[in-house]
């Protein structure tokens, strides 16, 4: 490798590096204008037109700040954490493709890959849970490991279904597959399955019971500050930046839609239709976390357990079936919810069983005078 | 100790609080926990203490109205209401009629504003990302408008005076009550809707921290937290005070006595309010708002002691005054529900999760300016 090389290595990664940033400085903006009208509020107005200068002032803010070490932590433990997890964050990247041609590197087992990274950030949430020497942290990161490794399961068997359907693991090949019609409608419960897994993996609600606020006040990161605290926030939306793409590529076509034949203008329009498919899923992500409570780590680890990973299989065997004996389209389809409406009827049953809707009760009181 | 397969394992000790997002002020919570398991829970009190009730004996009735205000700082006009309505019983005066449905008017706005407080800070407990708290303090931001068009003050109104209220109030006070009323009622069926009947909220919240009814009686519980354990007990209606045995209201009971029930109770509270304010307002008569006897100079109660008791949004909230009959009182002696309430904490955290401790405590909706006085 000579010289030249090396130079466009370093400076591909940190043109990479720098559009991962601007993704994620732009995706805090839009979540919490996103969020503040939820609530009724403007969200930031005060930095630059409408605010839009907010995440770069955040940046600056968490540039300047000190770094602090808790004195008894694991020095070493404590400053690899932060990397461990922005690392696999970054490495997921390699291989998604933005149009039909633009990709870093493309894989052929790059749904694989990315999995693959993915599953290393648990070590580093552990670590930094670890490391800190803090209570806190350490109920954090082991409430992590338990949820990581748990939701890990549902989202590979989940998106299984889509692999063996396209008969490929790679994504390109796999957009290319949803010429006729996408996935979404094929594999509807592989596409619940992988939204829900998602979010319990980037620690988004309502799964953020590592980093709970009100529980255990930032879980992981609760010792972290300034530059290597933004590490870990960065690493988490680059990541949910991922699970969105990666949701938009496997269920909804990618980037098809009617866009130019060739050229230039056809990868244009070819990211623009990812992007607003994109945008689409982030903005429910954002949707659901202002409305939803948090579970509990015990309901947590049931919904993945008892629920998402038997509704898996069942999805993975319905779809080797369909596969196998060559029925018609539609037939996956109607299977699909089938199996979406018996696991919700079975919950339900099984919920009004043990613990029915509450019951209630009130006294009258009339001038004065309780009268039942 | 050992464990199931001879592991060794240790109880840590948790220290939750002074300095954690919810314990709703400064209140701390030893926990031993075993895991995500709470083994026990100690409760450590005294962060805010001001030393209000020995205060009390070295101000006149006047200031003291202001060291009430600093109580439970989300309800104030109920506890203005308490010293006052203990100082006018030493005195054996009764204040004129329109400024008891004022008062009254003011109290029952202070319980919707209180609780509106609470769903926020409860929403925010259970998980949801400040959403609840922006619907709760949208409905108490136009309460707040009203407090202060009326007393001059958004907090710390020092309003209810020995004797009646300080002024009058503004013109446009009973139409003006009226809309912020009809705009509660749509806010209260949207926070309903947040949150009530949400799956994961139910999830969180039924048959966590279960209180018995007898539990609720041994510890000394009051208000939402003892109703929702199902027992009928409400001040207003027991021993009623101001105007209260003029208006027809439902007692709101819950069943099981766990958390959801104690958060149902005070949503359906505020409806209750609204419903006390609207046959207040039609009630309300002209008149006078004060008998004169703090007019000029001080309030002196003559010799003897004076015990009342009223519903706060929090509990049944009691002052003790013993008074020698000088321009200061003898003894403040104050029964603070939030205090009372908390005592059920330990028996109900025990054995539950380290997040439904969380969730418990918000139940209970303590406010710590009354726990620690």
């Amino acid at each position: 490798m000579s010289w030249t090389d090396l130079g466009w290595i370093v400076l591909s990664v940190a043109i990479f590096i720098g559009f991962i940033t601007v993704v994620v400085l732009a995706l805090t903006y839009a979540e919490r204008k996103l969020i503040a009208r939820v609530q009724q509020r403007i969200g930031p107005m005060r930095t630059g037109p409408f605010g839009l200068l907010q995440p770069v002032a955040d940046a600056i803010k968490l540039l300047a700040k000190e770094d602090l070490t808790p004195g008894r932590s694991d020095k070493a433990t404590f400053w690899i954490a932060p990397v461990v997890v922005f690392v696999p964050a970054f490495v997921a990247w390699v291989t998604i493709p933005f149009t039909r041609d633009i990709a870093i590197r493309n894989l052929e087992f790059g749904i694989l890959f990315i999995m693959a990274v993915s599953g290393v950030s648990v070590a580093g949430v552990l670590m930094a849970g670890f490391g800190s020497f803090n209570k806190y942290a350490a109920l954090g990161g082991l409430r992590a490991a338990a949820q990581l490794m748990s939701y890990e399961l549902p989202l590979v068997v989940g998106v299984l279904g889509v692999v063996m359907i396209a008969g490929s693991m790679d994504l390109r090949v796999i957009v290319a597959e949803q010429d006729a019609v996408w996935y979404i409608a094929l594999q509807p419960v592989a596409f619940l399955l992988f939204i829900i897994a998602g979010l319990a993996e980037v620690m988004r609600p309502p799964f953020d019971i590592p980093v709970a606020e009100s529980e255990v006040a930032g879980g992981p990161f609760i010792e972290y500050s300034g530059m290597h605290w933004s590490m870990f926030s960065l690493a988490e939306y680059a990541n949910t930046f991922a699970v969105a793409v990666l949701a938009a590529l496997l269920f909804l076509g990618g980037w098809r839609g009617p866009a130019p034949e060739s050229g230039w203008a056809q990868d244009m329009v070819q990211a623009l239709w990812l992007l607003v498919k994109v945008s689409g899923m982030l903005a429910a992500m954002f949707w659901l976390r202002t409305t939803i409570p948090r579970l509990r780590i015990d309901q947590l680890m049931a919904v993945a357990w008892k629920g998402l990973l038997p509704v898996a299989f069942l999805n993975v065997l319905l779809t080797a079936f369909y596969l196998y004996y060559g029925w018609p389209a539609w037939t996956i389809t109607a299977m699909s919810c089938g199996v979406m409406g018996g696991a919700v009827a079975l919950y339900y049953r099984r919920r009004s069983a043990r613990r029915g809707m509450p019951e209630t009760a009130r006294v009258r009181v009339e001038r004065g005078r309780v009268v039942g | 100790m050992a464990g199931e397969r001879g592991v060794e394992t240790v109880d840590m000790l948790l220290n939750m609080g002074p300095q954690h997002p919810s314990t709703h002020g400064v209140f701390r919570m030893i926990l031993k926990v075993d895991g995500e398991r709470v083994e026990d829970a100690e409760a450590v009190v005294g962060y805010l203490h001001r030393g209000s009730e020995k205060l009390c004996e070295r101000e006149n009735y006047r200031q003291i109205i202001t060291l009430f205000d600093r109580l439970d700082y989300i309800s104030n006009f109920n506890n203005e209401l308490v010293f006052c309505l203990a100082a006018e019983k030493l005195m054996g005066i009764e204040a004129p009629e329109r400024a008891q449905y004022i008062r009254t008017i003011m109290c029952e706005l202070n319980r919707i504003s209180s609780h509106m407080m609470f769903y926020g800070a409860y929403g925010t407990d259970v998980g949801v990302f400040a959403t609840a708290f922006m619907y709760g303090f949208r409905e108490r931001e136009v309460i707040q408008q009203v407090f202060e068009a009326v007393s001059g003050a958004r907090m710390m109104h020092s309003y209810i005076r020995v004797g009646g209220v300080a002024q009058e109030v503004p013109a446009d006070f009973v139409p003006r009550v009226r809309a912020v009323l009809s705009g509660l009622k749509r806010g209260i069926e949207e926070c309903d809707r947040l949150l009530t009947r949400n799956e994961i909220f139910l999830g969180r919240t039924r048959g966590i921290g279960v209180l018995s009814a007898q539990d609720a009686i041994d510890y000394g519980c009051s208000g939402p937290v003892l109703r929702a354990s199902g027992v009928p007990l409400d001040v207003r209606a027991a021993e009623p005070y101001l105007v209260y045995d003029r208006f027809t209201f439902d007692i709101p009971l819950g069943k099981s006595g766990d958390c959801w029930d104690r958060y149902w109770v005070r949503m359906e509270e505020m409806r209750q309010s609204i419903s006390i304010i609207e046959q207040a307002l039609t009630q309300m008569p002209e008149g006078a708002i004060q008998t004169p006897v703090a007019k000029f100079g001080f309030v002196k109660p003559p010799k003897g002691d004076a015990y009342v008791r009223a519903e706060n949004p929090r509990g049944d909230f009691g002052v003790y005054l013993v008074s020698e009959g000088k321009e200061t009182p003898y003894r403040v002696k104050i029964r603070a529900p939030s205090f009372c309430n908390l005592m059920a904490l330990r028996q109900m955290v025990r054995g539950s999760y380290l997040a439904d401790a969380v969730v418990i405590l918000g139940s209970l909706d303590i406010v710590l300016g009354e726990v620690d006085r």
